[in-house]
C-alpha cells in the first residue's frame, strides 16, 4: 500500500511543479513527473508478490507470472510520453527564440 | 557547438560501436528477451547522440542528416504497414497476421513475423529519436 | 464488410507516412493523395450507413478469436454511432483539405501540413472505431499530438503560446485519462469495452467506480473544453490555420471529447444518475458561460471559438438529460428524443462551425485581419463568403428552416418533456444570445460601411475555398432533412439506438 501512496505523492510533486513553476522547462519536467507516477502505478497494478518475469525460456520454475499487459501498456505510454515531451520542448525552444525568455509570465499575449 | 576534449572523443570512438552492437542485439532478440524494437532503437540512437555531443554539430553536416533520418523514419514505418498488409492478403483478411512458420521457442529465428516487426520498429524508433535530437540541436544553432 | 473496418485507420496512417517520402519528389502528390483518401473514406462510411441493417461490424486485430466468450483481441467496432462519427470526421476532413489546397499557399512545408492532417484523421477515426480502453488512449494521443503541431504550424508568437498552453492542459488531461484506464484495468482485469462493462455492472455504484468516472469526466472534459476546463480552447482554435480550426472545432473536440465520453458512459459504465447530473450541469454551464464570453469578442475566430464551447455545451446537456431520464427509469421516448437532439446538434455543429471557421479564413486570406472592427461591406466583394456565412450564422442561431433550428428544437422539447424547465429556459436564452452574437458578426463583417477605401480592390476567394464553403453551406440547409422520417432511419436512428440499448453493445461483442 505504501508504494501506491508513494505514486500519489509523486503525482502531487509533478502537479505542484506544473502549477507553481514559471520556467517552461520546469513545467515540462513537472508534466513528465506526473506521467511517470502514472506509469509506476500501472506497473504496480500488474505486480504479484513472488511471481516471475513473464518470459518463456523453456525451464521456468515459478508457478506464477506477473501480469505482462500493464508492462506493454507502460511501454506504449512511455513512447507517447516521449512524443509529447519532445513536442513541448520544441515549442518551448521556439518560444525562447521569439520572446527571449522561458518565463511563462512574460509569454502572455493571449488572454485565455 | 564545438566538440568536447580529446579524451572524450577518443572514448567515444571506442564506445560507440559497442553501444550500437548492444542496441542491435536488443532489437534482434526482442522476441526472446526483455526489450525489443523500442528499447533497442533508443539504445542505438544513444550511440549517434554520443557522436554528435562529442564531436560537436559543426563537424557533422546536420541539416542533411535530419532530412535523411526523417525519410528513413517514414520508410521504416511504411515497411511495418506493408508487413501488416501482406499479412492481410496471405492469411484470412487479418492485419498483423503471423504468416511465417513460428519455429522453436528460444531460437533466434522463430516466432514468425515478430522479429521483422521488431527490426523495423527499432529502425523507426532510432530514426525518429535521431530526428528529434538533431532538430533540437539545430534549433539551438539557429538561435545563436 | 467487417474486413474493411481497419481501412479507416490504416489508409490515412499510411498516407501520413507516404507523403513525406514521395511528396518531396512529386509536386501535387500530397494534396491529391489526401483528397483521394478522405473522399474514399467518406464514401466508405456513407456506404456503411446506407447498407446498414442494424448489425455491428467488429474486427479483431491479429485475428485472435474470443476464448470462452472472453474477448482477447483488440476490437475495432463499427456500429451506428461509430459510423455517424466517422462520417463527420472524414466528410469535414475532405472539405477542409480541399479548402486548404489554396489556403495553405500562405505557408511553406505543405508536406508536413498534409501529413499531420492525415495523422490527425487516422487518430480520430481510431478513437471512433476502437473497442479497447488502452487503444482509445493511444489513438487519442495520436490525434492530439498531431493537433498540437498543427496549432503551432505558423510558428509565430501567438501560435506558439497557444500551442504550449494547449499542450500543458492536454497533457494533464491525457494523464488523467490514462489513470482512469489503469484504474478500470485494476478493477476488472480487462481492457475490452464489452468485457469491462459486464464486470463493471457488478460494481455499479461502488466508490471506486465513481472515482474512475470522475477522473474520466475531468479528462475528457478537458479534451472537449467544457467549462470550467475551457481555458485552452479559444487560444488554440483561433491561432491555428483556418482549415485546422475548422477541424479542431468541428470535429476534434467532439470525436475525442464528447464521443469518447458518451461511448464510455453509455456502453461501458452502468448509467448512474449522479454522473448524469454532473454532465448535464457542466453542459449547461458551458452553454451559458461560453455564450456570455463570446458576446464581447471582436476577434472573429475567438468569437467562433467561444461559441463552440457554448454549442458543445448544448450537446453535452442534451446527452446528460437523456442519461438522467434513463437512470431514473423515465420514459424511453423522452430519453431517445434528448439523445437524438444531442447527436443531431453534434453533426450540425460540425458543419456550421467548420463553415464559419472557413469563412473567417477566407476573410483573413483576402484582407489579412481577424478584427471585426476592421472589416465592413465585404458582402459586396465576397459574395460566396458572405452568402455561405449567412447560412451558417442562421443555422447556428437556430432560424428555421436551417438545420440548427431543428436540433435546438429537439433539445428544448426533450428538456420540457423530461421536466427540466429551467434547462429548457436556459437553452432558449442562450439561443437568443447566439442570435445576437452572429448578428453582430454579420453586421460588422459584411454589411457595415467599409473600414477603409483600399478594400475596394479585393475579389472573392479562389475556387477550392469557395467550393468547400458552398458545399458546407448547402449541407447546413439540407441537413434539416435528417430529422424527417425516411432519412432519419439512415443516419440518426442507428446512432441513437446504440446509446439507448446500452447493454446490447457488450452482448454483441461477447457473442462473437
Amino acid at each position: 500500500m505504501i508504494v501506491y501512496s508513494l505514486c500519489f505523492v509523486l503525482f502531487m510533486v509533478g502537479l505542484y511543479g506544473v502549477v507553481t513553476r514559471r520556467n517552461m522547462i520546469k513545467i515540462v519536467i513537472g508534466l513528465a513527473i506526473m506521467e511517470i507516477s502514472i506509469f509506476m502505478f500501472l506497473v504496480l497494478i500488474g505486480y504479484i508478490q513472488g511471481a516471475e518475469a513473464p518470459i518463456i525460456t523453456g525451464h521456468e520454475t515459478a508457478v506464477q507470472f506477473v501480469d505482462p499487459l500493464p508492462q506493454a501498456m507502460v511501454l506504449t505510454a512511455i513512447v507517447i510520453g516521449l512524443a509529447t515531451n519532445a513536442m513541448l520542448l520544441a515549442i518551448a525552444i521556439r518560444i525562447y527564440k521569439n520572446y527571449g525568455t522561458f518565463d511563462i509570465r512574460k509569454v502572455n499575449e493571449l488572454k485565455g | 557547438m564545438n566538440g568536447m576534449s580529446r579524451i572524450v572523443k577518443k572514448v567515444t570512438q571506442l564506445l560507440v560501436s559497442i553501444i550500437f552492437m548492444y542496441g542491435v542485439y536488443i532489437v534482434t532478440h526482442g522476441h526472446l528477451t526483455p526489450g525489443g524494437g523500442f528499447a533497442g532503437g533508443a539504445i542505438i540512437v544513444g550511440a549517434f547522440a554520443l557522436i554528435i555531443l562529442a564531436y560537436g554539430s559543426d563537424a557533422l553536416k546536420l541539416h542533411k542528416e535530419e532530412a535523411g533520418s526523417s525519410a528513413s523514419e517514414s520508410l521504416s514505418i511504411l515497411m511495418v504497414l506493408i508487413l501488416a498488409v501482406i499479412g492481410f492478403f496471405v492469411g484470412g483478411m487479418v492485419f498483423f497476421n503471423n504468416y511465417l512458420p513460428t519455429g522453436v521457442v528460444g531460437e533466434l529465428i522463430s516466432a514468425g513475423t515478430v522479429p521483422l516487426y521488431n527490426i523495423f520498429i527499432g529502425m523507426e524508433v532510432a530514426a525518429a529519436l535521431l530526428t528529434i535530437f538533431i532538430a533540437l540541436v539545430i534549433f539551438k544553432e539557429e538561435s545563436k | 464488410m467487417s474486413e474493411l473496418v481497419p481501412l479507416f485507420v490504416v489508409i490515412p496512417l499510411a498516407s501520413a507516412f507516404l507523403i513525406p517520402v514521395i511528396g518531396r519528389f512529386v509536386p501535387w502528390f500530397q494534396k491529391s493523395l489526401t483528397l483521394l483518401v478522405l473522399l474514399f473514406l467518406t464514401i466508405l462510411s456513407l456506404s456503411y450507413l446506407f447498407t446498414n441493417t442494424g448489425e455491428t461490424l467488429a474486427y479483431k486485430v491479429g485475428g485472435w478469436e474470443n476464448v470462452e466468450h472472453v474477448p482477447i483481441a483488440i476490437f475495432l467496432v463499427l456500429d451506428g454511432l461509430s459510423g455517424f462519427i466517422v462520417l463527420i470526421i472524414n466528410m469535414l476532413g475532405f472539405l477542409s483539405a480541399f479548402y486548404a489546397v489554396s489556403y495553405i499557399n500562405k505557408y511553406t512545408a505543405e508536406n508536413n501540413f498534409y501529413a499531420l492532417l492525415c495523422l490527425m484523421i487516422a487518430g480520430m477515426n481510431g478513437v471512433a472505431l476502437t473497442g479497447d480502453l488502452f487503444n482509445l488512449y493511444v489513438f487519442l494521443e495520436i490525434a492530439v499530438i498531431a493537433s498540437y503541431a498543427l496549432v503551432a504550424f505558423g510558428i509565430e508568437r501567438n501560435q506558439l503560446e497557444a500551442s504550449f498552453k494547449y499542450q500543458v492542459l492536454g497533457g494533464i488531461a491525457s494523464i488523467l485519462i490514462l489513470f482512469g484506464v489503469g484504474m478500470i484495468y485494476w478493477l476488472t482485469k480487462t481492457l475490452n469495452f464489452a468485457d469491462a462493462s459486464t464486470i463493471l455492472a457488478q460494481h455499479a455504484g461502488s466508490p471506486t467506480v465513481t472515482f474512475i468516472q470522475v477522473m474520466l469526466v475531468v479528462g475528457f472534459g478537458l479534451k472537449a473544453a467544457m467549462i470550467p476546463f475551457h481555458a485552452w480552447l479559444p487560444d488554440a482554435h483561433s491561432s491555428a490555420p483556418s482549415p485546422i480550426s475548422a477541424m479542431l472545432s468541428g470535429v476534434l473536440i467532439k470525436a475525442i471529447g464528447i464521443y469518447a465520453l458518451i461511448r464510455l458512459f453509455f456502453n461501458v459504465f452502468t448509467i448512474s444518475s449522479e454522473i448524469a447530473i454532473v454532465i448535464t450541469t457542466i453542459g449547461a454551464l458551458s452553454m451559458v458561460i461560453g455564450g456570455l464570453l463570446a458576446l464581447r469578442q471582436w476577434d472573429v475566430k475567438r468569437l467562433f471559438a467561444f461559441s463552440s464551447i457554448s454549442q458543445v455545451g448544448y450537446v453535452a446537456m442534451a446527452i446528460g438529460i437523456g442519461m438522467i431520464v434513463i437512470a431514473r427509469g423515465g420514459s424511453q421516448t423522452v430519453a431517445s428524443l434528448a439523445i437524438a437532439g444531442g447527436l443531431f446538434h453534434l453533426i450540425n455543429h460540425a458543419v456550421f462551425k467548420g463553415l464559419l471557421f472557413l469563412n473567417a479564413g477566407a476573410i483573413e486570406y483576402r484582407i489579412n485581419t481577424r478584427n471585426l472592427k476592421e472589416m465592413g461591406n465585404l458582402a459586396q466583394f465576397m459574395p460566396w463568403t458572405a452568402s455561405t456565412s449567412f447560412g451558417a450564422s442562421m443555422s447556428v442561431a437556430g432560424i428555421p428552416p436551417f438545420a440548427g433550428f431543428f436540433s435546438k428544437l429537439l433539445i428544448i422539447i426533450a428538456a420540457i418533456k423530461g421536466g427540466f424547465f429551467f434547462l429548457a429556459a436556459l437553452a432558449v436564452l442562450v439561443s437568443v444570445l447566439t442570435i445576437s452574437m452572429y448578428m453582430k458578426y454579420q453586421r460588422y463583417a459584411f454589411f457595415n460601411k467599409a473600414h477603409s477605401e483600399d478594400r475596394m480592390k479585393i475579389k472573392d476567394v479562389p475556387f477550392p475555398m469557395a467550393f468547400s464553403m458552398v458545399i458546407m453551406g448547402v449541407l447546413c440547409l439540407i441537413m434539416s432533412l435528417l430529422i424527417f422520417p425516411g432519412v432519419r432511419e439512415i443516419i440518426l436512428d442507428p446512432a441513437v439506438d446504440v446509446l439507448m440499448k446500452s447493454s446490447a453493445y457488450a452482448t454483441t461483442i461477447i457473442g462473437m
